[in-house]
């Protein structure tokens, strides 16, 4: 075997009488051996992969909605899955269900704390999932009884020791996945409140999660403030991968749409793309003018675009292949601290502690891209003179001249 | 509950990072031969040495990172906003002006990482040198502030006065352009510390967050024997993803008819929900990505039904279907739903019997004398891989789907209305929240949301 710890030696637990000095040094040993072997892998870089992959031209982003409404900072966002609702949650408590695209306020909550930290959609709609400083994560059913009191009807279902960070449903309505400033990860039964997996393995406090869009359907991803990024197993609870590349805290971890790679946001100010089957950081998305750390981030449909919110207010929009940044879009007067892009990739929100929450879409500048057309019909008139004009010299026949022109194309 | 913001530990870890590369900035502006000219700038009779215009900042910025005129001014202005920078003339207002408006470096003794936080008693000192300077030059949040502080710390309040006058005392034997130049640089480290209400805070950092240490010798080892795949292989499988969805990226090719948020017409969304009479192609065409997207699909799920019934093993589907209902379900009807499923798929005679090879029936049946929520998950895996590796192909290949393919519906592009200041009227939605779940047949196990008491339209 090539390696040199066998497999039986892998799943050996830490001996008793090992010291921790010496727990160190191996630990120290076997990190540099194993970006050892994840280095005898890498061939190339992405980069160099997406040399044959067309550029993209200029981006025009505009703002489509402003929802406001909140009364202070605006701290995460989350859409439903018809595509046009959203529920947001902020610093004073409130947790409010839009519909975005009319830009009405459907319901409210008020929560018993403040820095209400992580909210999320249920998947049929019918409820919404929140929690913060209270260390709690409650859903709420939605009830479109104008006199019923949504505060009434709410149900306690995990509870943390420290506060919660994120919070996401699971396929069903009826199991939510939690991340905690207390270390931990937890997975929870909404009808009983009953824990049916914790997962521990992060050293400081865990700030976002990401449920797998894979087929197997049974992993997810957790960053910390420890600036690793752990992929879980969510039946057995065990960490099956971990990434520590980051300078910084991970503000925000996402599933490529394939369900193969994921990003990073840190506050190190930059954005990193992981593989999973390669096992290794494949790509980093910074520049040097970019200082304030990266809160929230989400892929685009195709998983080609990068969306960063940042805590110095802008958006940084980045081509995922070529590693560089399309487009900086400006418009929020504090930190971007959510950033989701809906479900059928349409559009992207993004929350800030501006107290509002904006709706934003574009598409490919087509400025540029007459240009493009324009350079491609000047060739095309340029041959078809060039071809008038020969065949009037010349006796050649037609087709021969057509195939000497094709080089243009 | 109030948070405190000004807590070591995590606040200022997070801090640390940003300002220190705010400093990597700030030396490279000072650099004396690719930084900034700096000149002697005149102050009302005296000459202030070491100043630059807002104009050459954002023209620094510009050429040092290739980026444009907002971008820099912008990042300028943050620059300015954390004290690194500060305004000669105006020094209450905090923004970088890109004209020829005088800017000083704030020296690194006030940088906001050095002497950070503040001290309540430099502040009282501060406060109260400017009072015996010249009373009536505090301003009223600053008055407040004083008055705070003197009741605060009032048993050193003789210390702080005989500071504050010795502090004086020492600049009235300066020169007049240094004591300027000291006045100007402590004006500007305050008014980023001690922020006037309602101003931008610097130190609003949001909820404190903590630090730990662990031995990570057991993950390190097993993640030494995993197997990784090159990375040729797996990133040319980025470009082939992104090449196969850039047609379905909304963001990237456009929507059709139109993008709701753009054209506020909801066409898109009507033609796409998810029992649609008539799926459109793109939606079709995209069912033959992976078999997972066809079976995320309601639509693409009820077509693959009515293929394998046809095909005399729709009891396939039932039993993932079923599965999937266990796995994600109340915990509390996880004993009765292994039952149903062990009855109607596994066990012998069942009505709608499963195919799965010996061993992993043998595991599953010794499974579910304890049943627990994965008990199914082998069979179900095995089903799983079955249908993906045989039906689905010959699905793809099949009449029916074809025939789906060509009926498939691709919308007309909806013109540029003439009046485009004109607004459609965006017209509200019923909310999931009212919709009847009696009608979804897919399995999932739905939330317990209360069934529609409508008190009248939405607005």
């Amino acid at each position: 075997m090539r390696f040199s710890i066998s497999p039986e030696m892998a799943t050996q637990e830490v001996q008793p009488n090992e010291t921790l000095s010496n727990l160190k040094a191996e630990s120290d040993t076997l990190k540099t051996k194993l970006e050892d072997e994840r280095a005898k892998l890498h061939d190339v870089e992405l980069h160099q992969v997406a040399e044959k992959v067309d550029g993209l031209g200029q981006f025009i982003m505009k703002t489509r909605r402003t929802l406001k409404g909140h009364g202070n900072k605006v701290l995460c966002m989350d859409w439903c899955k018809d595509k046009r609702r959203i529920v947001s949650s902020s610093q004073d408590g409130k947790v409010i269900v839009w519909d975005a695209f009319t830009t009405n306020k459907e319901h409210a909550v008020t929560m018993p704390c403040t820095w209400v930290m992580a909210c999320a959609y249920a998947p049929s709609g019918c409820a919404v999932a929140c929690g913060g400083l209270d260390n709690k994560c409650s859903v709420y059913p939605l009830s479109l009884d104008k006199n019923e009191n949504l505060a009434a009807k709410k149900k306690s279902v995990a509870m943390h020791t420290n506060y919660l960070s994120a919070c996401s449903f699971t396929n069903s309505d009826m199991q939510i996945l939690t991340s905690s400033g207390d270390g931990t990860c937890a997975l929870w039964d909404v009808e009983s409140g009953q824990l049916l997996q914790s997962f521990h393995g992060h050293a400081a406090d865990v700030l976002c999660l990401d449920l797998a869009p894979s087929e197997t359907g049974n992993t997810f991803i957790s960053g910390g403030c420890d600036k690793k990024a752990n992929v879980w197993d969510m039946r057995s609870g065990q960490c099956i991968q971990s990434f520590e590349t980051h300078e910084s805290d991970i503000n925000s971890v996402r599933y490529y749409p394939s369900g193969d790679a994921f990003a990073s946001g840190s506050d190190d100010a930059t954005c990193r793309l992981y593989d999973l089957r390669a096992d290794r950081e494949v790509a980093i998305y910074s520049k040097e003018s970019i200082i304030f750390g990266a809160s929230s981030v989400d892929f685009s449909l195709s998983g080609r675009l990068l969306f960063g919110g940042y805590n110095d207010y802008t958006i940084n929009v980045w081509d995922v292949l070529k590693g560089t940044r399309v487009s900086i879009l400006f418009g929020h007067e504090n930190r971007v601290s959510a950033l989701r892009v809906s479900p059928d990739g349409t559009a992207f929100c993004s929350g800030s502690w501006d107290h509002t929450l904006r709706v934003r879409n574009g598409q490919m500048c087509t400025f540029t891209h007459f240009c493009f057309v324009l350079q491609r019909l000047g060739k095309h008139l340029l041959c078809s003179l060039l071809c008038w004009l020969s065949f009037i010299r010349s006796s050649f026949p037609s087709s021969t001249k057509m195939s000497i022109h094709h080089g243009f194309y | 509950m109030t948070i405190s913001t000004l807590t070591r530990g995590g606040a200022q870890r997070e801090q640390q990072h940003c300002l220190r590369k705010m400093e990597r900035v700030i030396i490279a502006m000072q650099d004396p031969d690719i930084g900034l000219k700096m000149r002697n700038q005149r102050l009302l009779i005296t000459v202030i040495p070491h100043a630059m215009t807002g104009n050459d900042i954002m023209e620094w910025l510009i050429q040092k990172y290739n980026i444009t005129d907002e971008e820099a001014g912008h990042l300028g202005g943050l620059l300015v906003q954390y004290g690194y920078i500060y305004p000669l003339k105006e020094p209450r207002s905090l923004i970088l002006r890109s004209d020829d408006s005088p800017y000083r470096f704030q020296t690194p003794y006030f940088w906001t990482s050095s002497r950070w936080p503040a001290s309540e008693l430099d502040y009282a000192i501060y406060l109260a040198k400017k009072n015996i300077r010249k009373q009536g030059e505090l301003v009223d949040y600053e008055k407040q502030n004083y008055n705070l502080l003197h009741k605060r710390i009032n048993h050193t309040w003789d210390f702080v006065v005989m500071q504050a006058r010795e502090q004086i005392r020492a600049s009235k034997q300066r020169r007049k352009a240094d004591r300027i130049v000291l006045e100007c640089q402590e004006q500007a480290y305050w008014l980023v510390n001690k922020p006037c209400p309602g101003a931008f805070d610097v130190f609003d950092l949001g909820p404190e967050r903590c630090n730990v240490l662990n031995s990570r010798v057991i993950l390190n080892r097993r993640a030494l024997v995993r197997n990784r795949v090159k990375s040729s292989i797996c990133l040319e499988s980025f470009m082939k993803f992104c090449d196969q969805y850039h047609q379905h990226d909304p963001i990237m090719s456009g929507c059709l008819p139109s993008n709701p948020w753009i054209s506020d017409d909801t066409t898109h969304w009507t033609i796409n929900t998810d029992l649609v009479g008539t799926p459109t192609r793109l939606r079709v065409e995209r069912w033959s990505f992976s078999f997972m997207e066809l079976l995320n699909d309601c639509l693409g799920r009820r077509e693959f039904m009515t293929y394998l019934e046809k095909e005399f093993s729709g009891e396939n589907l039932c039993f993932w279907e079923a599965c999937e209902d266990l796995r994600h379900g109340e915990s509390s009807k996880i004993i009765l739903k292994v039952e149903e499923v062990y009855k109607t798929f596994l066990s012998p005679g069942a009505a709608r019997w499963v195919n799965i090879d010996s061993k992993t029936m043998e595991r599953t049946l010794e499974g579910i004398k304890q049943p627990h929520r994965f008990v199914m998950d082998d069979a179900q895996m095995h089903i799983y891989f079955l249908m993906k590796k045989d039906s689905y192909p010959r699905y793809l290949k099949s009449d029916l789907y074809k025939n789906m393919l060509s009926k498939a519906i691709v919308p007309q592009e909806t013109k540029k209305s003439v009046f485009p200041f004109m607004r459609r009227q965006r017209h509200s939605s019923p909310s999931p929240a009212m919709v009847s779940q009696a009608t979804e047949d897919n399995g999932k196990a739905k939330g317990a949301g209360p069934a529609a008491t409508n008190s009248g339209t939405l607005s």
